[in-house]
């Protein structure tokens, strides 16, 4: 710093920076650099497979808004500081209590999702409360959690049904309200009508003849944009925003100034638990079936799209936008992979070199912003 | 003189069979630097950690602007005007200079049914803050992390103060810092000193506490030695009765006069 005396004269110490590459320096900068490289990617070795077409963006559209969903809660939890190794579980655990309650208890199906949420947000609480009440890292309380609600999981099913797969839930769920509202699709009134105006492929055969091939945005992909929206927005514009980040940097000092540290955790660990149940309930609709081993590895996705996207392994930086970034590149490889033809075994190869360098990037760029070393 | 802001009485405290602080008084008036030297272990902190409501003293009494108080829990203290910048500062490097300088006092306004975090005004009163304090951000958005530690501390005095402190108690500001980096921070405590705050400045640097303090208490093996006005004592004394005054003279000789 200057020594005070002209304190209205720019420091000679602070470069100045091109508004350019101010633009340039933020959080996402590597998850946009990453969604660049793949489109180019694929562009070339798979542009006349039909993945640019409707139906193929419409595939891995929705298996991007799958990671997406998982990854909000992750990411705003990694920045409080903690992690989730029980996402996967939880799913598995939330599908069954769904599968349960209508199916075999017979409760409609409005009462067993909004049931479900109550059980499953509650026992995100459990975890949270438990990571802030022993000091235990959450790494090993939520790994404790892996096990345990898997476990229950496949023991209830087998208990109460002798079976690991539930079926029946679509037709239990056939004109619910609330199961609409994960099940179902928005705009198909849209889609029909472009597919009548030649804008979009129709089937040419078979019962379906006349219908777009794509019939609706599926209520899956709205879930995810309104939770990236919220989580971005509750992150940025928000006084608890600031906690979170506050919470995530450095807890002792979020504490001496009045941060309600424990609050926040406990409360993005419900809402990390919320988000898996969210998942959940939208693949039981959509499977119309509940299986005990639903999920499985699914808190790592969720860990790997939040750390393409920009945001740091141990809390206190990160970005909502980046981690959806993340999750629609893990999406678009996954299933660009297979439309360009190339041995599936190669995705992992794959994954594991996008995730490299998108660290190393993200590395760099949080250094020059943070001045970390 | 005027009512002390803060008047300590016979404080003493006991950690079990330790007795860290033995009858310590002091008493701090408003627009003044009072200084609290002593040397490790002399229970510098243990003092000003039951002016700042961490400890309870065992015995004593402490009186803020000419009441008695009692102070349960740290946030009683700084609800009532005494804040504390510890050494480690309760700043995150990670995040921005304007939303570490609201962390929890975050600035709010409307929009329609939600309230959302004010970040206009957050980063205007920032830069202005700043700039009173002799700091030229990049912009309110550069990180904590990138700043110097004399800029971190003089961060954290203009926080402290923005939010109402009548009392600033530093826990040795400049033990860390660099020659030019500590006469920043020394020039913040003058700034400070001029709006009518109370300083409590902590240091076992004598030079430091001379440049700006206008009393001076010593404290040794949990008890005071007195204060003394500015003028009224020479850093040379100050030295020998900080170091209890053995030691340090037969070393003085050997190590030329440069303790």
């Amino acid at each position: 710093m200057t020594d005070g005396s002209n304190p209205n004269d720019a420091d000679e110490r602070v470069l100045a920076r091109s508004r350019f590459r101010e633009a340039l320096i933020r959080p996402e900068l590597g998850g946009i650099a990453g969604i660049i490289l793949v489109f180019i990617f694929f562009l070339l070795t798979a542009r006349d497979s039909g993945m640019f077409g409707p139906a193929g963006v419409m595939n891995w559209s929705i298996v991007s808004a799958q990671f997406a969903i998982i990854a909000v809660g992750a990411c705003l939890l990694m920045i409080a500081g903690e992690f989730d190794l029980s996402v996967g579980s939880m799913i598995g655990f939330a599908g069954i209590s769904i599968a349960i309650l209508s199916v075999h208890l017979g409760w409609p199906m409005w009462m067993a999702i909004i049931a479900t949420f109550i059980i499953c947000v509650a026992l995100g609480g459990v975890n949270g409360w438990l990571v802030i009440k022993t000091g235990l890292p959450s790494f090993i309380v939520t790994l404790a959690f892996l096990y345990i609600l898997r476990g229950l999981t496949i023991f209830a099913a087998i208990a109460t049904t002798r079976k690991t797969i539930i079926g029946g839930v679509r037709e239990q769920a056939e004109g619910d309200w609330l199961a609409s509202l994960f099940g179902g699709k928005v705009l198909t009134g849209v889609f029909q009508w472009m597919g009548d105006a030649g804008w979009i492929e129709t089937f040419s055969r078979g019962t379906r003849e006349g219908q777009p091939v794509v019939d609706g945005i599926p209520m899956l992909i709205v879930w995810a944009i309104a939770l990236v929206i919220f989580g971005h927005f509750l992150l940025t514009r928000t006084k608890f925003g600031n906690w979170i980040f506050a919470s995530g940097g450095d807890a002792q000092s979020a504490r001496y100034t009045g941060v309600p540290v424990n609050r926040v955790k406990i409360l993005m660990f419900m809402f990390t638990a919320f988000c898996a149940t969210v998942f959940a309930t939208c693949q039981v609709m959509e499977f119309g079936s509940a299986g005990a081993d639903r999920g499985l590895l699914k808190e790592f996705e969720a860990i790997i799209s939040v750390v393409i996207g920009g945001a740091l392994l141990t809390g206190g930086y990160g970005s909502v936008i980046g981690a959806a970034l993340g999750a629609l590149i893990f999406g678009v490889v996954q299933q660009g992979l297979f439309f360009a033809g190339v041995e599936s075994s190669l995705f992992r190869v794959f994954l594991g070199v996008i995730l490299l360098l998108a660290v190393i990037l993200n590395t760099y760029i949080r250094r020059m912003i943070t001045g970390e070393k | 003189m005027s009512t002390p802001l803060v008047e300590m009485k016979n404080i003493e405290k006991h950690f079990g069979s330790v007795i860290a602080l033995a009858g310590v008084s002091l008493e701090v008036h408003p627009g003044e630097c009072h200084c609290l030297l002593g040397d490790n272990g002399a229970g510098k902190s243990t003092f000003i950690k039951t002016m700042s409501g961490v400890h309870k003293p065992t015995k004593g009494e402490i009186y803020f602007e000419g009441q008695p108080m009692n102070f349960e829990r740290p946030r009683d203290a700084i609800n009532a005007g005494i804040a504390t910048v510890y050494q480690d500062l309760a700043m995150i490097p990670l995040m921005s200079v304007s939303r570490n300088f609201f962390m929890g006092n975050e600035p709010t306004k409307r929009i329609g049914p939600v309230t959302v975090f004010d970040h206009e005004q957050a980063n205007d009163v920032t830069m202005a803050e700043m700039k009173k304090m002799g700091i030229n951000l990049r912009g309110p958005d550069q990180a904590v992390g990138t700043l110097s530690g004399g800029e971190r501390q003089t961060v954290a005095i203009a926080r402290a103060v923005y939010f109402g402190a009548k009392v600033l108690i530093l826990d040795e500001p400049t033990s860390a810092l660099g020659v030019r980096q500590t006469s920043n921070v020394l020039a913040t405590v003058d700034r400070v000193r001029k709006k009518g705050i109370a300083v409590v400045f902590i240091t076992h640097n004598v030079r430091h506490a001379m440049a700006v303090g206008d009393r001076f208490t010593v404290l040794n093996r949990g008890k005071t030695l007195g204060t003394a006005k500015r003028g009224e004592i020479t850093p040379d004394e100050l030295q020998d009765l900080m170091a209890g005054g053995q030691e340090l003279a037969t070393l003085e000789g050997s190590l030329g006069g440069t303790v």
